[in-house]
């Protein structure tokens, strides 16, 4: 076929300007021609006009003035032109545009030409472009060309049918019938666009077809070697794979079909060459069918073999098809995907980051119980050198795996740590609190993980969640710190001030974000009460913050500065402050130990509340309470955020507990506090045999906010000479503050009976 | 069997091999031909140009053919200068997608006889009556290579014939 002269200078020219700007030129300069061409009514070169604009339109410049072109170019009676303008039409025009209902009547003309390549190119066009409506108008002539026709044609209608159908399902009825005559045909094109579209109509299965269907598929896919269709040895690969999936289709959901194609998919399952991919192809969609319908076990592990077998293929391809399918039945037959664990982990190792992808989603669906600590290796291992895209979603499986199934609290913790470490930037904002509560519920490891997370600290201080853990943990355990022994580390003396060397320079360096440099600067302020030498260092580094833009780190210093001077004579006394922090039953207004806590107001006036406790107070030893012989362990309640400075001190937990436990039973409430609109109910629950739940609630029905509110609770510690009595006599102090319209408001109130306890 | 094919298609269960557009581009990132079995805006079109350039013209050498991009696989392969990158949807079969895209090259290499990229260039438009001839409506028209030379053969002849009769100069 000569080629189009005129198109191809005009190639030429665009391809060797040397600059977008001249590139420009030159399209501006022939679109202006093509225009100039199209107004004029009869023209030789139209064909070569269209085709140049569309070249023009490739490129991406805009073309529509070339619509009406195509439209007229169709009407045509020269296939050369006919040919452009349907192209044309296909490029420029889609279904949203009016002017393709223009062309509607062309359409149909030419499909009932009698040559049949004109027929073809208003088939090819309405398949590619046509509308719902230009559907509807058409369906009935593609119906007949479905019948009456040659094969060239009888194919082309096929697919066309299937657009029809699935841009208006209602019209499926009228092609089943002609589509079950086509079944007959003996071309491979016919069969293959037959097929297509009995796969496009059947949703529902027909009863009785299925068996008939399938006999015929089988002879089909069995027999006949035509070297017309012959691709490396596999006959016709493209019509066995869409006869298979249309067994999918059959078979799912419908016993009797799947038992029915058994046979058939077992033996083209063992009969396929698999050395090359178009054999590898037919096996997959073998596959994909036997896993889809209500196959028997035997074919399914057949089937699983064959993915098994792919994993260990050479062609990166096949191994990346084998993975996606292991994924969609890693939660049906998760056994038979276990078999084949080590090869998905080597994959981790892979190359590509396609392969990685997969094989990562798949070991984080094969994690199990007992498989936790190799699997674990792999992916920390994974973990280190996998790509950045990869990352956040490794580390998130990683700690959800590991909370499941975690085979001791010590190797939790330290996968949490190795995590942290390598990838710390890129976990999620709630690890912290779950890592901290994590630490404090295991409390015979206190001394372990302070020693590992003030080495990860000292080597690096650039992870930020790694970094606000560690500081978080270095001030609640800090004595375990220096005592220097640990029984699962080798020992390693640490110095007072190597712990504020390292505080320090987290504080100071611009790496750390704001929250960290307020869990280091709380750190710090804990550690002057765990250290006896260094408080002068600590009490200027805390003062330098209070100078700091930063609010939130401006506030927390000038409080602690102020419990430097006012309340440094209570800072040695070993009994309150050798204690760790309580967590005070009261639900409501303990803080979070996220270490993000709100600065505390009031805060100077905390230790006022040990007068509260006046006369009825026993010394503040550590007396075993009846009723209980061993004290609870020291360290065990969690710390509230370690703001609330030691609001108790010394109770000993087990006091309380004995006073509280079995006393209370149901929980009532009771208001204790009414007061401008401000109140505040008390309820009591007992939640287990040695705790007691009181909570109190605190509610503003007045229209203005309140801010600040703190609530401050004091119990005192009381000898009962039998924990079963009925003669307690359990107080409590509440101080309430808060300021409300721009005064502060402040108030005492004691609560002198419980609900629920006796007098 | 007249009860046969009576069916009712619910659309919520699609299994089917849509191939949902195809393109072919250079290294460099010229767009040499797109084909699109969906409707889409041209803004969509090119957005979805822009991404597979970016996409696949980034994969090193030796890599894996497929990826994901949305809810779609994308498979592609490169021949010389020429990226083949074709869009399927989710339950196809990407090793016969990458035989389909084969079977177009070796259509191209007949038609032109041993194809290069700037026959593709100066005769775009054969390219895409080669195309049609062989996928229509994301599905494999005709899976014979023979046959699918013969129509074009025959259709080429028409054309001259019809010019001929026209008595136009031949160019």
């Amino acid at each position: 076929m000569s080629p189009s002269v005129p198109l191809q200078e005009m190639i030429r020219a665009i391809r060797s300007a040397r600059t977008q700007c001249e590139e420009r030129g030159v399209i501006q300069r022939e679109c202006a021609t093509i225009r100039a061409q199209f107004r004029q009514a009869d023209n030789e070169g139209r064909s070569h006009n269209l085709a140049k604009l569309l070249y023009v339109h490739m490129l991406g410049y805009p073309a529509h003035f070339g619509q009406m072109e195509c439209v007229r170019m169709i009407a045509s009676p020269r296939y050369s032109e006919k040919r452009v303008g349907y192209l044309g039409a296909m490029m420029l025009l889609d279904e949203k545009q009016d002017a393709s209902l223009l062309i509607t009547n062309s359409i149909k003309n030419d499909l009932a030409n009698s040559n049949q390549y004109v027929q073809s190119l208003a088939l090819c066009t309405l398949a590619c472009m046509g509308s719902a409506e230009m559907c509807r108008d058409l369906a009935p002539e593609i119906n007949r060309l479905l019948r009456a026709s040659n094969s060239y044609i009888k194919k082309k209608a096929a697919l066309c049918a299937v657009h029809i159908v699935r841009k208006v399902q209602d019209l499926g009825e009228l092609f089943a019938p002609s589509a079950r005559c086509l079944l007959t045909e003996k071309n491979h094109g016919v069969l293959h666009g037959a097929v297509v579209l009995i796969t496009e109509l059947c949703e529902c299965n027909p009863e009785s077809l299925e068996l008939v269907l399938i006999r015929w598929c089988q002879c089909l896919v069995i027999s006949g070697y035509s070297p017309d269709h012959d691709v490396a040895g596999i006959s016709d690969p493209f019509l066995q794979v869409r006869i298979l999936r249309l067994l999918r289709i059959l078979g799912h959901n419908n016993e009797a079909a799947s038992d029915a194609m058994n046979d058939l998919l077992a033996q083209v399952a063992t009969n396929t060459d698999s050395t090359k991919t178009v054999g590898n192809a037919v096996l997959y969609e073998t596959v994909l069918t036997v896993l889809d319908i209500k196959s028997e076990s035997g074919l399914r592990v057949l089937a699983v073999n064959i993915l098994g077998r792919f994993l260990l293929n050479n062609d990166r391809n096949i191994r990346y098809i084998a993975m996606i399918s292991l994924q969609k039945i890693v939660g049906t037959d998760h056994n038979a995907v276990q078999r084949h664990r080590g090869t998905i982990v080597d994959c981790l190792k892979d190359q590509d980051a396609s392969v990685k992808r997969r094989a990562l989603e798949l070991s984080l669906a094969l994690v199990s119980a007992s498989n936790i600590r190799s699997m674990m290796k792999e992916l920390l291992s994974f973990l280190s050198s996998c790509p950045p895209e990869l990352r956040s979603q490794t580390a998130s499986g990683i700690f959800i795996a590991a909370e499941r199934y975690a085979p001791s609290q010590r190797w939790h913790i330290d996968t949490i740590l190795h995590v942290l470490t390598t990838a710390g930037g890129d976990v999620r904002d709630e690890t912290v609190p779950n890592l901290i509560q994590l630490i404090t519920n295991t409390s015979e490891l206190h001394c372990y993980t302070v020693h590992k997370l003030y080495r990860a600290l000292h080597n690096d201080i650039s992870q930020q969640p790694l970094v606000q853990v560690a500081c978080w943990c270095i001030g609640e355990y800090g004595d375990l710190l220096l005592r220097g022994e640990c029984q699962e580390m080798e020992p390693v003396q640490v110095t007072e001030d190597d712990v504020l060397d390292v505080l320090e320079a987290v504080l100071q360096s611009h790496m750390s974000s704001p929250s960290t440099r307020g869990f280091a600067l709380t750190a710090t302020m804990k550690l002057s009460t765990r250290i006896t030498e260094n408080v002068d260092r600590i009490r200027s580094i805390v003062s330098i913050y209070g100078s700091c833009i930063d609010v939130e780190l401006q506030q927390r210093a000038v409080e602690y500065n102020a419990l430097f001077k006012k309340y440094d004579h209570m800072r040695y006394s070993t009994e309150w402050l050798g204690q760790r922090f309580l967590v005070f039953v009261c639900s409501t207004f303990v803080v979070q130990s996220a270490g993000l806590s709100p600065p505390i107001c009031g805060f100077p006036q905390v230790c006022d509340l040990l007068d509260l406790l006046g006369g009825s107070e026993p010394p503040l030893q550590s007396s075993p309470a009846l009723g209980s012989t061993a004290p609870l362990p020291v360290g065990t309640a969690g710390t509230a955020g370690g703001d609330l400075l030691d609001l108790l001190g010394g109770l000993e937990p087990t006091a309380i507990m004995t006073v509280l436990l079995s006393v209370f039973s149901v929980a009532p409430t009771v208001s204790v506090y009414d007061k401008d609109g401000v109140t505040v109910t008390l309820s009591c629950e007992k939640q287990s045999d040695s705790g007691l739940s009181i909570t109190l609630t605190a509610s503003n029905s007045t229209d203005s906010d309140i801010r600040g509110f703190t609530l401050q609770a004091a119990v005192p510690k009381v000898c009962i000479s039998s924990s079963f009595s009925f003669q307690v006599n359990l107080k409590m102090r509440l101080r309430i503050s808060y300021t409300s319209q721009g005064s502060a408001v402040q108030d005492t109130v004691q609560v002198d009976s419980f609900p629920g306890l006796g007098h | 069997m007249t009860r046969l094919l009576k069916i009712v298609s619910c659309s919520s269960l699609r299994f089917f091999l849509q191939m949902r557009f195809l393109l072919l581009f250079s290294r460099q990132g010229k767009l040499r031909l797109q084909k699109w079995f969906t409707p889409l805006t041209d803004r969509e079109k090119k957005k979805v140009i822009r991404d597979m350039m970016m996409l696949v013209l980034a994969r090193p050498a030796r890599s894996c053919n497929f990826l994901q991009w949305r809810d779609l696989k994308i498979v592609y392969k490169r021949y010389a200068s020429l990226y083949f990158c074709a869009g399927l949807e989710d339950h196809d079969n990407e090793l016969l997608a990458l035989e389909v895209l084969h079977r177009y090259v070796e259509l191209l290499d007949k038609y032109f006889g041993n194809v290069c990229e700037l026959d593709i260039i100066f005769n775009f438009e054969k390219a895409y009556f080669i195309l049609d001839e062989f996928l229509m409506e994301g599905e494999i028209l005709e899976t014979s290579k023979v046959a699918v030379g013969v129509s074009l053969e025959e259709a080429d002849t028409l054309q001259e014939t019809m010019e001929e009769y026209m008595s136009k100069p031949a160019y």
